[in-house]
């Protein structure tokens, strides 16, 4: 049974460089009724090749299919899994916050404890900057009074193997 | 040499040997069209529809083993084709389509005839291009007929805008071509192979059972040898049809929805099962959790790795090209010594010989009112079981495939994963035109036939002498059947009133019509119609309209559930 409990994966992709690859996988995700929580994509340094991160949910089976439905796209040159290995997962988040009165100190206190930084001010807000795994920056927005949080915006998850291990062409 | 992006379309197409190009000009391909006029090597059908193109290039296909090419303009011309190559994707179907787009500067201008064709095709297609530079041309053409022929074949499109078909560019067309992000594997691995033999000769009850992917693969011949070498009860989906001896004593029947009750039983009961190009879907194997057994091994050969542990958990997957694979099997079983149990063997046939005697294909013969299964009968009969059989869909369809005995691949075409009608003469004359000499007939009903009718005017224009058989049972007959089972004898809009008379139908575009009434005339009509070679004609038989299609396992259920007749309703 523990095989069918829906886990959160992070799968890392080289696909080619061209229009449609990105909508060739967002694609295959909606109509095989798949899971995703983000899907971060930009080019590499090989500029033929682009990187993407898809986070998405689903037991071993659903995950095994979906691997492998990723791997049949002609655009996909490869796919792995992180959650096989060891790995870094970071996201970006931007969050606008009222910063008034005794609440303006209060967040500069919260952002430095979370290593966030201010990187725009106002009379009444700041913008913060603040990088991290999922549950980080969701313990950011947990931690400060929701009421006061005007705007967010985050790039999704990005991820990478720990040590040598590379995935490429 | 410099060309034109229309004649280097048609030089790649020269270049691939390809024969014959079905299709229908319009604006966008217009270009491409006149680079057609100025060759004779490639030829051209005209249908009457781009969904008959389609499927007319989708059944030369079939029947040969090579892409099928269609060529359709932008647009509308394009969603009338999509039905066919969503028919072709969902049965693996090798296919090359080409399509007309507007000239690459009005793209995103919502210009005449303009859809976004990739964006629609994609979920359909094994894969697809736009093509924005003349000089990417001839490679992509050469990329679409490789990835379209290979590993698991699919159909690919290749959306040519105007203005790329009308500028010049350098053609030499690529010998060789090779992309990093596809490499279909061929060989199964050995190990893997090694262990599903041991297996198999541990066998105790064991069941082979194959789908399309063998006759795709062109392994029925080395299906035939494992299958005969081990002695085993081999059963074929609707899709496999022909890849093993219809006729065959080791042959149980099809399986699945509308199987026998012998093909079905032995899957269930089955203590080993080697699955060979067949994907476990719900038409064949119904509800997962009714199919699965303790009991039971899976070894499951399959060029798709997505296919294997889709709907059932495998215990021995191999990823290979089948045709390969089996002939290794058979290296290792014919190099041991080892044999499966003989005794054992023995009682699992002495089963199924009991349940043959179930005779579930029986239907009453006497009866006044012409039994379209006793029309099925009687076509393998005169046809002496050697004609190409295209089908549209519903009880025609089934019937055909339960009465009419395959011995051979590539002569039973059928949509059988998207379930098209419509498909049945387009694939007929696509069929008629891969073996000219051939006898083809298309069975199919009255509901079905009336969705491409027009094809009868292309079957006069290019002397396509195909046969029409049509079970007339004035219902969509499926869809009355489960109405019937299912939600109380509430015929909800299957009746098909107003219908035309189909013998002076025929007659207007030239051809032959007969309407057979009574059971006694069956069998001459049959002869009457196959002796005129070179005519088109139009059989309508009418036929008795509550005949419903036996076995069946109503859709949820596992394949044990099985109604046999009129009696289990």
């Amino acid at each position: 049974m523990e095989a069918n409990r829906p886990m959160r994966h992070i799968l890392s992709l080289l696909l080619e460089n061209e229009a449609g690859a990105l909508s060739r996988v967002a694609g295959l995700f909606s109509a095989r009724g798949y899971n995703i929580e983000s899907l971060t994509v930009a080019p590499t340094e090989d500029p033929t090749l682009s990187r993407m991160t898809v986070v998405t949910s689903g037991s071993e089976e659903v995950i095994e299919q979906i691997t492998k439905q990723l791997n049949k796209l002609i655009d996909v040159v490869k796919v792995f899994d992180l959650q096989e290995g060891r790995h870094i997962e970071r996201e970006l988040m931007l969050v606008k916050v009222r910063a008034e009165g005794k609440d303006r100190e209060e967040l500069k206190r919260t952002a430095d404890i979370f290593r966030g930084r201010i990187v725009d001010v106002t009379d009444r807000t700041y913008t913060i900057e603040l990088t991290g795994p999922r549950d980080k920056l969701d313990a950011f927005l947990e931690a400060i009074d929701r009421g006061l949080i005007l705007e967010t915006v985050r790039t999704g998850a990005s991820g990478i193997g720990r040590g040598e291990w590379i995935l490429r062409v | 040499m410099r060309l034109t992006g229309a004649e280097i379309t048609i030089q790649c197409l020269q270049e691939e040997g390809v024969e014959y190009v079905f299709g229908y000009p319009g604006g966008a391909v217009l270009h491409i069209y006149d680079a057609l006029f100025n060759q004779d090597k490639v030829k051209h059908i005209l249908v009457r529809h781009e969904q008959a193109a389609l499927h007319a290039a989708d059944a030369y296909a079939r029947a040969t083993g090579r892409p099928g090419v269609a060529l359709v303009t932008s647009g509308p011309g394009v969603t009338n084709a999509v039905t066919g190559i969503a028919t072709a994707y969902m049965d693996s179907i090798p296919m090359v389509v080409i399509t007309g787009q507007v000239p690459t500067p009005a793209i995103g201008l919502d210009a005449f005839q303009e859809v976004d064709t990739v964006g629609i095709t994609r979920p359909c297609v094994k894969h697809n291009f736009l093509v924005k530079q003349v000089d990417e041309l001839a490679a992509t053409i050469k990329k679409a007929f490789y990835v379209a022929a290979s590993g698991r074949p699919g159909p690919v499109l290749v959306d040519i805008p105007k203005d790329v078909s009308q500028h010049l560019a350098e053609f030499s067309y690529p010998k060789t071509v090779s992309l990093r992000s596809y490499a279909p594997v061929n060989k199964g691995h050995s190990g893997q192979i090694k262990k599903a033999v041991q297996m198999l000769l541990e066998a105790r009850r064991p069941m082979i059972y194959t789908g399309g992917g063998v006759i795709l693969g062109d392994a029925a011949p080395a299906l035939t040898r494992l299958v005969k070498s081990l002695g085993f009860p081999c059963t074929n989906t609707l899709m496999g049809l022909g890849g093993y001896p219809g006729t065959d004593p080791q042959f149980v029947g099809m399986l699945g929805m509308h199987g026998t009750y012998e093909a079905n039983l032995a899957m269930q009961h089955c203590d080993v099962l080697l699955a060979v190009g067949a994907r476990f879907d719900d038409r064949v194997i119904g509800n997962p959790q009714h199919f699965y057994s303790e009991e039971r091994r899976i070894i499951h050969v399959d060029i798709d790795p997505s296919s294997i542990s889709k709907r059932v958990r495998v215990d021995v997957p191999i990823v290979g090209n089948i045709n390969d694979v089996l002939d290794e099997m058979q290296k290792l079983i014919d190099a041991s010594a080892a044999r499966p149990d003989a005794a054992a063997l023995k009682d699992w046939w002495k089963q199924i010989g009991e349940w043959r005697t179930r005779d579930c294909l029986r239907y009453d013969r006497t009866s006044a009112i012409i039994k379209p299964q006793s029309v099925v009968e009687k076509l393998y009969e005169v046809t002496g079981g050697d004609a190409i059989i295209t089908s549209d869909v519903g009880q025609h369809q089934m019937w055909a495939a339960q009465y009419y005995k395959f011995d051979k691949p590539r002569r039973w075409l059928n949509s059988g994963g998207l379930g098209t009608m419509g498909f049945g003469l387009p694939a007929a004359m696509g069929a008629q035109l891969a073996h000219p000499d051939a006898t083809v007939a298309c069975v199919t009903g009255e509901a079905s036939i009336q969705m491409c009718i027009q094809e009868l005017s292309t079957c006069k224009q290019y002397h396509l002498p195909v046969k029409i058989i049509n079970l007339n049972n004035r219902y969509l007959g499926m869809v009355r059947q489960w109405q019937q089972i299912l939600h109380g004898n509430r015929y909800s809009e299957s009746y098909m009133d107003a219908l035309p008379d189909f013998v002076k139908l025929a007659e207007s575009y030239g051809h032959v019509g007969v309407r057979v009434e009574q059971p006694a005339d069956v069998e001459p009509a049959l002869r009457e119609a196959f002796a005129l070679k070179d005519r088109v004609v139009f059989m309508d038989f009418i036929t008795d309209q509550t005949e419903n299609v036996f076995p069946m396992v109503k859709a949820g259920q596992g394949l044990t559930e099985m109604l046999l007749g009129a009696e289990d309703l």
